[in-house]
Formats: structure tokens, C-alpha cells, sequence
């Protein structure tokens, strides 16, 4: 696969994994920020190739786990109602709720559908103008964008069927609370390329200044990751802390302003809550009042009297800010697999749990 | 969860399936024929070895690139005989029908069903029809049985797995089911991709004429290769060491799981074969593969090993190495 390939080259990751041996002489705990990049660590056995000195941390980017029990409690309730349509992205389905999941809904007659674009749910509610058709909204800025233009889409076309669950989160707010946290251990950022693909990293700037922290904007594919950890790993190396860009084939300082101008017309920034982590000030996307009706929130009040716990046993949060590895958690492997998951780490094949059963379970003699 | 219903990934062939055949099905009917949990029962009937297997088809839409619900109907059972090293013979047919199915639309999967007989070499023998209300079916449902002949001096089973055997696979993985996504609605994209469905029961006799040695056969359908090896490392209690850059996956198969989220290795075929052989007849039964349509692209994609036993390992296209699972429930696409 062309421009797919190239950066999958077994002789060229290996030149770049020898390049990592030779400059790195400390002992260096980064993060890689987002699910994305974790996957493709454990998926080819990037950590392998790495130095023992090197500690990756994964990062809270991952945008189903991060999604509050609560929400999915609220998802759930809405997808129930028989006049409804629930739309969501796939993996969000099996994400448990306090009692149960959208598969189960599903099960029960709920009518839940699995789509690729917000843009499909538009469609959907024109469809079937005799449904409310809902979608649920969650992930970071990298699909606030396409989220944000159907809202926008669904006024333009005069709408009045069609709603959004939004669970919108940002990074960099969540970036700052892995910084601020007293159990931090990050002296790095392998920042997420596709979030930065919209945003651009000139935020990041004042942030690496204040905190004295590198960060890398990085790509997904194996080369990008050896080739991010590369150029952190020498900022590390130099006492350095600035925000370059590996990814520039996808990535500019400013980002996209199209995308950006989208995001802002429809949607406004607020307080939001991260499982695991709580509520972190500033770090999420709510719709504009001028949208207040397509906010699934407005349209079905009674979901706001749903109140979830987390499960006790799940140490998710921890893992989420970088903590503890998913392989520290006594519920690993034991209660907690793809089957059964406690928490949503386990749920995702991008939660850091999951990728950790799934690629990595062998490796830590688990099992 | 939800354990007092049925869930859509009870019927994805992966752990969810798996439990409901171990906890529900099998201790109220086990036996000696049924305990293998093979593709196929045999049973030796005054000194034949009769092979026998059983096998429904709810292929949602019916029609697809490359096939039909009538083509998969029949290579799907004729296959699961062969790959236990059986000689398909006759074939059953349980036609499920809905109310307001286009008469066209049933002609075209009955004579698709009537092509496939014909190009296995099996005659369909017996049948039933039955009709449900609108709404209660979706369209049309099969379910096939079909019985074979076993041959003298095959046999065909995991404990005859040795560490040392080469796994081959007779062609690219995840036409089948990157075909059905393709058309999905809601999900429609462009792609030269066709399902792979086809009868492998001459290719089996074929590779049998090289080497009556051959271990272990599966065709990967449901659930895909990591499904079949899985059970293959746990039933045999050996270790599936696999190589990413041998496994035969086409560029098509590799765009769309791209774009999908999705991994080859978990998705669907219909016209491919795995086996296990002694490695030093690897190469001959290759050969012998490579002259038959349906093993031209076969090679060699992993062996078996006095190792990490019961698991599937891959050795990246890097250098590092994964456990290849089984799939939990359906594989689903991802977020970003």
C-alpha cells in the first residue's frame, strides 16, 4: 500500500531503533498522548526495539475510555426509547454502563446502528422523519470537525429529528493534568498527530515552556513513532524542551482553520468529566446555546437525574494518567478481559488494558 | 453482561460462541462424535468412514460481489467436509422463507446453489421449504447438511499436530468479508474486492494425493484465521508461531481494513483452507497446490512449536511479536 508501506520498512525501523540506542544514556519515562499511537507500539512491538531505558507511558488518548460511566448510562436510557434511533461509532458498543451495554439495548429491540460519519446519522434522520435519531458524540478534537458540520447540517436542513450525546474532550487540558498530577513521571510528549492534524501545536508552545517538557507531534505508522521517540528522546538528551513536529506530512503549526472555524461555529469549551480522572476544568466541548436543540441532553431531560459509580475494582484512572500499567491491575486478565470488561481501558482496542490482553499478555506471563 | 439474552457476537464464531456451544449445547447432547467440536462428526458406519456436518447461512445482503447466500450455502458445508479429508458426496437443504421475497431474487439463489452442486461434484438430495411472515426472516434463510466418504489412511485431527509442522493457507485472507462490508448500508464503499467463496474439495483431494500425512485442516470462515488457529493451539496444546510478512493479504483486503479499523487476520473467508503438514512434505504439498485455481497464491505461513503452548504468536513485519487473540465478540471499527 502505497504511503502506507514506506513507513512499515522492517530495514528503515530498524536504522531508526539503532539511532534511539546510540544517543540514549538516562533513564527517560515519555508519554504517547494518544490510543492511536499505543496501539501501533503493542500491535508491531515497537517497545520491543526500545532501549530498557526508555518507559513508554500510555496516554489518556483514547477517546472511548475516557468517555465518563455516566454518559454511557445516558446513552444507554436514550438508546432504549422506542422512538429512537442511537447512531454511534463501533467501539463505543460494547463500552459497559453500570448495568448493561448498547449491544444489550440492541438485544432488548433498541434500534442501534453502528455508522462511520456523524454525516450518516444527518442522513438517517432524514430518512426517518418519524424518529429521533441521536448520535453520540465523543472523541477529541480529531472528530469534533465532522461532528460539529453535522450539527450545523441538520440546522441547515431544517431538522427536527436529529440530536447529539456529547462527550467531547480536548487533549491539551488533559495533557496539563497528567503534568499537574503528584504521581507524575512524564518527561516527554509524543504528542497525538491527527489531534494536532486540526489544531495545529501552537498551543503546546507555552505549555512545554512552562512545564520544561518536551513534546514530539508525531505520526501513527511504526517509522513515525521510532522517528517521534527519536527526536524526544535527543531533546531529553540535550536538556531541551520544545514542541517539534515529526508528522509534517499531515501537520502545520496552525492546523486546519477550516476544520477549526467548524468546531467553533457549533461548539464552545467547558468543564468535563474524564473517567478516571474526574473533572477537568476547560477540557471539553459543549454545544452553543444556539444549538441547545440538538443536544440530546435538552431533548430528553429525563436522562439528567442518571447518576453512575465506577467500578471499585478498576484501576483504569490510574492507568489512564500513567500510573500503574494495566498488567499492575490485581483485576487483570482474572475479572477484567475483552469479554468482561471493568473499565473502558479493557473495552477499546485502543485502551491501553485491551491493547495490553490483547498483543502483550503473553509477553508479561499472564494467562 | 446482559448473560440472559442473545447478543448479536454469540453468532460471531469467536469466545462469545465459543461459550454458548461449551455451557449450553454440549452437556445436554455430548458424545464421542460431537466431543472433537470438529467442522464435521465421523462416524464409522459398517467400515466406512462417514464424515457428517451441518451448517446454517443468514448472509445479510444475499448478494455480493462475487457470490450469493445460494453460493456460500453449498461451498460452506461441501467445504467443512472437506477439510476433515472427507470426499463431499450429497448434500440437504432447509429453505427459511419470508413473506414478500421477490420471486426473481429466490430463482437467482436457486440456481446459484444448483452451479456450486455442480462445480463441488455433490448432488443435493434432500430438502424442506418453509415460510415465515414479513419481518419474521430476512428474506431467506439455509441451512445445508451434507455427508462424505473418508478415505483409508487419512486422518485428520489436532493431536496429530507436531511441533516442527508447517501451517499453510492456500491463497490472500479477508476477500469474503471485506466483499459483505462493502455493501453494507450505511457503510457502501468502492472496492474491486469479490468474495472468495468457492468449493476447496478438489483442491483437498489434490493436496491428499501428495501427502495422506496432512495433520489438520479448517477453513477459516467466521472469525477468520486467528479464530481457527486459536482452537488449533488450544485444542492440540501446542504453540502457532505465525510471520506477518508471509501471510498473503491483498492490497484491496489491506486498504479497507485500514480504513475500517479492522484486522485481516479476524476477517471472514469462504474459499480458504488452512493446514498443518510435516515440514519436509510442505514443499510438495505447496506445489501441488500452486496447479489448482484454488491454491495458486498457497504458502507457507507459520509452523508449530514446543512453545508458549495454546497460544498464537505473530512475529511483526518489524521484528517484535503479539499474541494474536481470539476475538471477544464482533470486531468493531474504530473511532479515530
Amino acid at each position: 500500500m502505497k504511503y502506507i508501506d514506506e513507513y512499515r520498512d522492517a530495514d528503515l525501523i530498524k536504522k531508526e531503533a539503532r539511532k534511539i540506542h546510540k544517543i540514549t544514556t538516562k533513564k527517560w519515562a515519555i508519554m504517547e498522548v494518544c490510543g492511536g499511537q499505543t496501539h501501533t507500539i503493542v500491535k508491531t512491538g515497537i517497545d520491543q526495539l526500545l532501549p530498557e531505558n526508555i518507559t513508554l507511558i500510555h496516554g489518556p488518548g483514547c477517546p472511548v475510555c475516557v468517555t465518563p460511566l455516566e454518559m454511557i448510562d445516558k446513552a444507554l436510557e436514550i438508546a432504549s426509547q422506542p422512538d429512537v434511533i442511537f447512531t454511534s461509532f463501533g467501539d463505543m458498543l460494547r463500552v459497559p454502563g453500570s448495568h448493561k451495554d448498547l449491544f444489550s439495548v440492541k438485544a432488548d429491540g433498541g434500534n442501534v446502528r453502528i455508522v462511520y460519519s456523524p454525516l450518516d446519522a444527518v442522513k438517517l434522520a432524514q430518512k426517518h422523519p418519524d424518529k429521533k435519531v441521536v448520535f453520540f458524540a465523543v472523541g477529541f478534537e480529531t472528530t469534533a470537525p465532522a461532528n460539529a458540520m453535522a450539527v450545523w447540517q441538520a440546522k441547515q436542513l431544517g431538522l427536527n429529528n436529529f440530536s447529539i450525546l456529547v462527550s467531547h474532550v480536548l487533549v491539551p487540558p488533559a495533557m496539563e493534568a497528567v503534568l499537574d498530577s503528584p504521581f507524575n513521571s512524564v518527561q516527554g510528549f509524543v504528542a497525538a498527530g491527527h489531534v494536532c492534524a486540526v489544531m495545529g501545536y501552537k498551543d503546546y508552545e507555552p505549555m512545554a515552556k512552562q512545564y520544561q517538557v518536551p513534546m514530539v507531534v508525531t505520526g501513527f505508522e511504526p517509522l513515525d513513532l521510532l522517528q517521534g521517540i527519536y527526536m524526544l528522546i535527543k531533546q531529553l538528551e540535550e536538556g531541551r524542551y520544545e514542541v517539534e513536529n515529526q508528522y509534517t506530512r499531515a501537520v502545520t503549526r496552525e492546523g486546519n482553520i477550516p476544520a477549526q472555524e467548524t468546531i467553533f461555529k457549533v461548539f464552545k469549551i467547558g468543564d468535563r468529566a474524564w473517567r478516571g480522572i474526574g473533572i477537568v476544568p476547560n477540557s471539553g466541548y459543549m454545544l452553543k446555546d444556539e444549538f441547545a436543540a440538538y443536544d440530546a441532553e435538552e431533548v430528553f431531560p429525563g436522562i439528567s437525574n442518571i447518576h453512575s459509580q465506577e467500578s471499585e475494582i478498576c484501576i483504569s484512572g490510574l492507568v489512564l494518567q500513567g500510573v500503574k500499567k494495566p498488567h499492575e491491575c490485581p483485576a487483570f486478565g482474572k475479572e477484567c478481559t475483552p469479554m468482561t470488561p471493568l473499565g473502558a481501558t479493557m473495552v477499546s482496542s485502543e485502551g491501553a488494558c485491551a491493547a495490553y490482553y490483547n498483543y502483550g499478555r503473553y509477553r508479561q506471563g499472564v494467562g | 453482561m446482559n448473560k440472559t439474552k442473545i447478543l448479536l457476537g454469540h453468532g460471531s464464531g469467536g469466545k462469545l460462541s465459543a461459550e454458548l456451544i461449551s455451557k449450553m449445547f454440549l452437556p445436554a447432547f455430548t458424545n464421542e462424535f460431537l466431543a472433537p467440536l470438529g467442522d464435521q462428526a465421523v462416524m464409522n458406519i459398517n467400515g466406512t468412514r462417514i464424515a457428517f456436518t451441518t451448517d446454517s447461512y443468514v448472509v445479510n445482503p444475499i448478494f455480493f460481489p462475487g457470490g450469493s447466500i445460494g453460493d456460500v450455502a453449498v461451498h460452506g458445508t461441501v467445504n467443512d467436509l472437506a477439510v476433515g479429508g472427507a470426499r463431499p458426496l450429497y448434500i440437504s437443504a432447509g429453505v427459511i422463507l419470508e413473506e414478500g421475497m421477490p420471486m426473481d431474487e429466490l430463482e437467482r439463489v436457486v440456481s446459484d446453489m444448483k452451479n456450486a452442486c455442480e462445480r463441488a461434484g455433490v448432488q443435493l438430495v434432500t430438502g424442506d421449504t418453509k415460510v415465515v411472515e414479513k419481518g419474521k426472516g430476512d428474506k431467506i434463510f439455509i441451512n445445508t447438511s451434507g455427508i462424505g466418504v473418508i478415505d483409508e489412511g487419512i486422518e485428520m485431527h489436532p493431536g496429530r499436530v507436531q511441533p516442527g509442522d508447517k501451517i499453510i493457507v492456500n491463497g490472500p485472507i479477508g476477500e469474503h468479508g471485506i466483499a459483505i462490508m462493502s455493501i453494507r448500508e450505511g457503510l457502501e464503499f468502492e472496492t474491486a474486492i469479490t468474495s472468495d467463496t468457492a468449493p476447496l474439495n478438489h483442491l483437498v483431494q489434490d493436496m491428499l494425493t501428495v501427502s495422506k500425512n496432512i495433520r489438520w485442516m479448517r477453513d477459516p470462515t467466521r472469525g477468520g484465521l486467528s479464530s481457527s488457529l486459536n482452537e488449533l493451539a488450544q485444542t492440540s496444546k501446542k504453540g502457532i508461531a505465525l510471520n506477518e510478512s508471509d501471510i498473503p493479504v491483498s492490497e484491496t483486503v489491506k486498504a479497507a481494513c485500514e480504513i475500517l479499523g479492522l484486522d485481516p487476520l479476524y476477517v471472514a473467508n469462504e474459499g480458504k483452507l488452512l493446514a498443518v503438514v510435516p515440514a519436509d512434505e510442505a514443499e510438495d504439498i505447496v506445489i501441488a497446490m500452486h496447479k489448482n485455481p484454488q491454491g495458486k497464491e498457497a504458502r507457507v505461513i507459520g509452523e508449530v512449536v514446543d512453545d508458549h503452548y495454546g497460544y498464537v504468536l505473530l512475529k511483526t513485519s518489524i521484528g517484535g511479536n503479539r499474541v494474536v487473540d481470539m476475538l471477544a465478540g464482533e470486531q468493531l471499527p474504530r473511532i479515530c
